[in-house]
């Protein structure tokens, strides 16, 4: 009665998570909650791409993509706290809704 | 030709290049005191660079690293425009007031480094290098961004495109992955050719690719991805916004070709293309052209500040080549190459002559250009005017040459309904393109406007700019056979 984890699992885990990322880059105020926002998103891809190497593709070329998202989320992860910092050394606040300085 | 590794790397003179003087300059940088001779260091390695990309058009073509680029023509035709939209941006950096008391070593690294993350966009022909160069050229885009340390503006236009470039770009993952998982393979060719050989799996196949084209979209900022664009323009140095307006959508556009082109969709030989059975991308891309030059035009109406009216112009001029990129024929193809070359040099053209205000006066908005023209700045507002009925589409300069190619080809596919919408769009943009001329020639200048001194470098670049604009309005055979032989893809 137990079907084992196969591969339909882990895409709707995938896709659960894009939504949460998604959902979370537009809600979030805060911009390091955004920031994770898109770290939950590149985590989605990474999980699929994962499950899809092992289950499907036959090939390692998936594992190599992820790692390759990781270290690019990283960097992106420290290129965005810096820019943030320097954002709150100026404004005393990170809340994206009062960057105002730039608006239509 | 399909090489390896060690093999690849005597055809790669340009990005090696590139790659060395990032290490170099940034060396460079703790040794030497005076820091205006690493901009001109890196204006040499950008000349070479662009030389050596040149030179590679004559030779072989083939896949280089196990098929992760491909060496051919149309990534030879991109990496000279993209070398060239990276020279006009050191040149004009080296007088931007802007950025004189910021750190050059870094900042000319950068450039540098994005510069080569250009060039392998405009190669790359497998989903892990594509996604890797669009990385590497917003990473160093969103840090030159915010490069005015103590500009509040320019943190918060980094912050921006930092938010947007992540969705888009972890979307355009996403989407990749579901393409994977359909074919198992990350080769675009590959890709194709399974999609094709499957059948079926519409639905799932759209999903992904629109998902592409998030990340895509979001390099050539077409709407609804272009929110970035300009809050981005507006807040950056004013050298990198023209880096972004020119290079970083010239890569776009050579990478979302390059996608579509060979990956998913099949050559019929007769210079017309088919899109996969299932996947309707044209129909969807056809909307997005009208509504991103409808809404790039429309919201430019109502701009002071230049940068931001140039931001949303640039918007409208990506859906302009997006007509060409939906028709699926050749011409559509060489249509949108050539109209790069224009695009180019009107609109590096126009922040040229912008930048001159800017370090003269410290004005970017249109009162900055109140005048200009009796107050010492003829010949800059001759130019300007000229840049700018060249960007609104009219004759005899280049632009309109552009637009006549692109709307040839839509009208070529009986599209009525976008060359029509095309059509409008060129009429309402003559609006805002000529209130900066009626700014600059119709209006007195207001005692404490400053009088106009133009700068040899940034002058001499100008003219440069207008003769290109002028004579390819008249003479542009060189221009569009150079487009012609650009759009060999290798492999199909």
């Amino acid at each position: 009665m137990f079907e084992s984890v196969g591969l339909h699992h882990y895409l709707v885990v995938g896709l659960i998570l894009f939504c949460f990322g998604l959902f979370c880059v537009l809600t979030r105020r805060n911009a390091i909650g955004v920031l994770m926002g898109v770290e939950l998103i590149l985590n989605a891809a990474n999980i699929n791409f994962i499950a899809f190497s092992r289950y499907s593709a036959g090939s390692y070329d998936g594992h190599v993509f992820s790692i390759f998202v990781i270290m690019l989320a990283a960097a992106e992860a420290a290129i965005g706290l810096a820019i943030v910092l320097s954002i709150y050394r100026r404004a005393k606040s990170i809340d994206v809704n009062e960057l105002q300085g730039l608006h239509w | 030709m399909d090489l390896g590794n060690i093999e690849s790397l005597a055809y790669s003179a340009p990005e090696l290049l590139l790659g060395v003087a990032v290490v170099v300059v940034l060396m460079l940088d703790l040794f030497l005191k005076r820091k205006d001779v690493l901009g001109v260091i890196t204006l040499f390695v950008i000349v070479f660079a662009t030389l050596a990309a040149k030179l590679q058009g004559a030779g072989d073509q083939g896949w280089l690293f196990n098929r992760m680029l491909a060496l051919d023509s149309f990534a030879v035709f991109f990496k000279v425009i993209l070398g060239l939209a990276a020279f006009g941006t050191v040149w004009m950096s080296l007088s931007s007031k802007e950025l004189e008391n910021e750190h050059p070593g870094e900042y000319y690294v950068l450039v540098l480094a994005c510069t080569l993350g250009m060039f392998y966009m405009a190669s790359a022909t497998n989903m892990l290098m594509a996604y890797l160069a669009l990385e590497f050229v917003s990473q160093t885009s969103y840090i030159l961004a915010g490069f005015l340390r103590g500009n509040r503006r320019s943190s918060e236009a980094a912050l921006k495109y930092l938010i947007y470039g992540g969705v888009a770009s972890g979307a355009m993952v996403y989407g990749m992955s579901l393409l994977f998982g359909l074919t198992g393979t990350l080769d675009y060719q590959m890709l194709g050719d399974q999609l094709t050989a499957a059948g079926g799996n519409g639905p799932i196949v759209f999903i992904a690719t629109t998902l592409i084209l998030a990340g895509f979209g979001y390099k050539i900022a077409m709407v609804p991805f272009h929110m970035w664009a300009p809050d981005v323009y507006e807040g950056a140095p004013l050298p990198i916004t023209a880096f972004l307006a020119v290079g970083s959508k010239a890569a776009g556009m050579a990478m979302l070709l390059r996608f579509f082109y060979p990956g998913l969709s099949e050559f019929n030989g007769d210079g017309t293309w088919t899109a996969i059975e299932g996947v309707d991308w044209p129909s969807l891309v056809v909307l997005a052209s009208m509504i991103t030059m409808t809404m790039g035009n429309l919201a430019a109406l109502r701009q002071d500040n230049i940068k931001r009216l140039l931001a949303y112009s640039s918007i409208a001029h990506a859906g302009y080549m997006l007509m060409g990129f939906v028709v699926l024929t050749d011409d559509g193809l060489k249509a949108i190459l050539f109209y790069t070359v224009v695009y180019y040099l009107m609109n590096l053209g126009a922040f040229l002559v912008l930048l001159m205000v800017l370090n003269n006066s410290g004005r970017e908005d249109l009162e900055g250009f109140r005048g200009l023209a009796w107050r010492g700045g003829a010949l800059p507002a001759a130019a300007m005017a000229i840049f700018m009925f060249s960007l609104a589409g009219l004759p005899p300069f280049a632009g309109f040459i552009g637009k006549f190619y692109l709307f040839a080809a839509v009208v070529d596919k009986e599209m009525w309904l976008l060359a029509i919408v095309g059509g409008l769009n060129s009429v309402i943009a003559l609006y805002y393109y000529a209130r900066i001329v009626k700014a600059m020639y119709l209006e007195n200048p207001v005692d404490g406007d400053p009088i106009m001194v133009a700068d040899l470098p940034n002058s001499i670049l100008v003219g440069v700019m207008v003769a290109g604009t002028v004579v390819f309005g008249v003479y542009w055979t060189p221009v569009i056979n150079f487009a012609e032989q650009s759009i060999q893809f290798w492999g199909r």
